[in-house]
């Protein structure tokens, strides 16, 4: 899903002004370098003003306001985990609980250069089979403490 | 003739392994000999029989479920393609009584079609609806829809063929259909299933929608949760183009349509129609004060249909088999079906479309057979995170807009999530004014302040200070976001804080705190 690209200023600016032109353009922008570079770099956020007539600040709150964008790259896999009411209702905190107390990783508290982020995400539409999450945008339900445990070793060793 | 065999790539049914089990079977095919059609389907919504097989037949297709990867040598020494016995055989898929027991309008094709085939989707039923709108033209394509009684199924119950009526009514250049797939209540995956499973019905319900008030650009805006929905139906629209569904005649009827899908970046508040705008706009997705209401200026300024997908995915039906038809399904006010999103500590969850009337029980217990942890049922929350927390002594409540009103609570969605006996209503009320303060887009202070003081206040009274004092100030916390909100966000945050007060007093009156739920 998230790109491993190195940021590259030129390719960016052609990005950009290959989209400006559509309607409403600042999301599919930022989608778009996101998913190649894995992040938005800040040189990004003066092409996309100049490119759509508008000014720095209000690219820089678009690109805040929405929890998907990243200001800085991630090194490793991301785990993003539901903790909505339906994966309440079968244990997700457990799971949270568990990643912390076994495997020494914090909810959001990324840390950066790790093999594994997991971030809370509100919601995958995979209720029926709670606790869900997306592993870099594979689906995964019915988690439970072993399937943590497989997932942080996984990517431990995707890494090594 | 080689058997068909069907297995979903819908995104649930991949996560607990769908998948891998049709990789297995077609490997084991290979290895026998055996020449096999294998065809990725949405689901049936049956989520507990995920990975579900169904294999076609002369008598009908049979369904085996669930099934691993290991099962694939049983299953072919079986004769599963004749419909063979088998541990995990479970019969003619249409006799399963969850799906038999349902009224499916909507969901007819889903877990049935290849979701990209408009042949298959045409052969089923698909594009009457539209070719009937395009031979009514607007005005009667509108009284079909008024007289079918839908009501919006986002969660606001507004009837769609008014909203419609009034958008044909306004002299515009441009006019826009707006779908609203921001599907991001808890416990609701009706519209992820349509996008992955029939996405063609939202196509043809959107062009009814142009039809009728005389758009030519639709958006759907797909949250980004759910990549898989997004790339399918992006793949579907490209198919509808090339076949002339879209375009600049749709339909060989002269007039142009066409859709974009649009992906947003994981804010809940984009469930609200005018934050939805912004969004789509380019901009932070800060609700806009109302009127001037959308219909009249809406997306980029223009007359604007905002519905939700479901909402359009009911009009091809309607429009097929005319509105008096649809409005037949229901009870009072809430005519026609409404897919029902079973989730949570469920023995059996998954998407029940049903006529309005049924109650929260006949779901849960009939349905759903109970909890999947085997303790008693508890608390069921019905709309999402901004729905009302129902116990034991209400589940008789019957799930229709006014019913669910009168019982201090909403449909919403139609997600319903059930809860055991280990859950504590007080670090709910909690997490519903925290979840609020994540998602509010700041634009209203009782939303953006209140919900951080929900927060504050509710952590007072678990941790027992001046609990009376406290439980009067959250009530007058509730009122304040009730009335003085400007979207609906700050406005039914207390709706679950309120239920879980009312109906579980005890939780916010014990000593010490109950662990989380394990």
């Amino acid at each position: 899903m998230t790109g491993r690209t190195p940021w590259d200023d030129a390719r960016a600016r052609e990005m950009i002004a290959a989209m400006s032109a559509e309607p409403g353009a600042a999301l599919p922008i930022l989608h778009a370098l996101q998913e190649r570079f894995g992040y938005i770099d800040d040189a990004a956020i003066p092409a996309i003003a100049e490119a759509l007539n508008v000014s720095r600040a209000e690219v820089l709150g678009v690109v805040s306001f929405y929890h998907d964008f990243r200001r800085a790259p991630v090194e490793g896999a991301t785990l993003k985990l539901c903790r909505a009411e339906s994966c309440q209702a079968l244990g997700c905190e457990d799971l949270v609980a568990h990643l912390s107390q076994t495997h020494g990783l914090e909810v959001d508290r990324a840390d950066a250069g790790g093999p594994l982020a997991v971030e809370t995400v509100y919601c995958l539409g995979n209720c029926a089979l709670s606790p869900a999450a997306l592993l870099d945008g594979e689906p995964l339900g019915r988690l439970d403490r072993d399937a943590i445990d497989e997932i942080v070793t996984r990517t431990a060793k995707r890494r090594s | 003739m080689s058997a068909r065999i069907f297995v979903p790539a819908d995104s649930a049914a991949v996560s607990v392994g769908a998948d891998r089990a049709a990789r297995a079977i077609a490997k084991e095919a290979q290895a026998r000999g055996v020449e096999i059609a294998l065809t990725r389907t949405g689901s049936r919504g049956l989520y507990w029989l995920e990975p579900l097989v169904e294999v076609e037949t002369d008598a009908g297709r049979f369904a085996y479920g669930p099934i691993a990867p290991d099962d694939a040598p049983s299953l072919f020494e079986a004769g599963f393609l004749s419909g063979g016995a088998h541990p995990k055989a479970l019969g003619l898929v249409d006799e399963i009584p969850y799906l038999k027991n349902q009224q499916r309008l909507i969901f007819a094709r889903c877990g049935v079609i290849d979701p990209l085939s408009l042949d298959e989707y045409r052969r089923h039923g698909g594009l009457t609806g539209l070719n009937q709108a395009i031979a009514f033209g607007a005005t009667r394509t509108i009284e079909e829809v008024v007289a079918s009684g839908l009501r919006g199924r986002g969660g606001a119950g507004f009837p769609t063929g008014i909203k419609w009526r009034t958008v044909a009514g306004v002299e515009a250049d441009q006019k826009y259909v707006v779908c609203n797939a921001d599907e991001g209540d808890s416990g609701t995956f009706a519209d992820r299933m349509l996008l992955e499973g029939d996405p063609f019905v939202l196509i043809e319900g959107m062009a009814i929608a142009a039809v009728a008030v005389g758009a030519t650009k639709g958006y759907v805006y797909i949250r980004s949760e759910y990549p898989h929905a997004f790339a399918k139906f992006s793949a579907a629209l490209e198919r509808a183009r090339a076949a002339g569904l879209l375009g600049r005649s749709v339909l060989g009827s002269g007039r142009a349509f066409d859709v974009e899908a649009r992906l947003g970046a994981g804010a809940y508040i984009c469930g609200e129609e005018t934050s939805m705008l912004e969004s789509l706009e380019g901009k932070r997705a800060q609700v806009r004060a109302k009127p001037p209401l959308p219909a009249i200026q809406g997306l980029f300024g223009k007359p604007t249909v905002i519905n939700n997908l479901l909402s359009f995915a009911s009009t091809p039906w309607i429009l097929a088999q005319g509105g008096k038809a649809y409005a037949e399904y229901g009870v009072g006010r809430s005519r026609g079906s409404q897919p029902f999103q079973l989730a949570g500590n469920v023995e059996r969850g998954g998407l029940i479309e049903l006529a309005f009337g049924a109650t929260i029980r006949q779901l849960v217990e009939d349905f759903g057979g109970g909890t999947r942890s085997g303790r008693p049922v508890r608390a069921v929350q019905v709309g999402g995170p901004l729905g009302a927390y129902f116990p034991q002594s209400l589940l008789d409540t019957p799930l229709d807009y006014e019913a669910m009103l009168a019982a201090k609570g909403m449909l919403g969605h139609g997600g319903i999530v059930v809860f055991d006996d280990t859950v504590d209503l007080a670090r709910q009320a909690r997490f519903a004014f925290s979840f609020c303060a994540v998602e509010s887009c700041g634009k209203c202070t009782p939303c953006r302040l209140g919900s951080t003081r929900g927060v504050e206040t509710v952590d007072k009274i678990i941790a027992g200070r001046n609990r009376p004092q406290n439980i009067q100030l959250l009530r007058d916390l509730c009122e304040v976001l009730t009335d003085g909100s400007l979207c609906a966000l700050g406005g039914l945050t207390p709706l679950p804080v309120l239920s879980a007060l009312d109906h579980f007093a005890e939780d916010f009156l014990r000593d010490s705190p109950r662990a989380a739920a394990e």
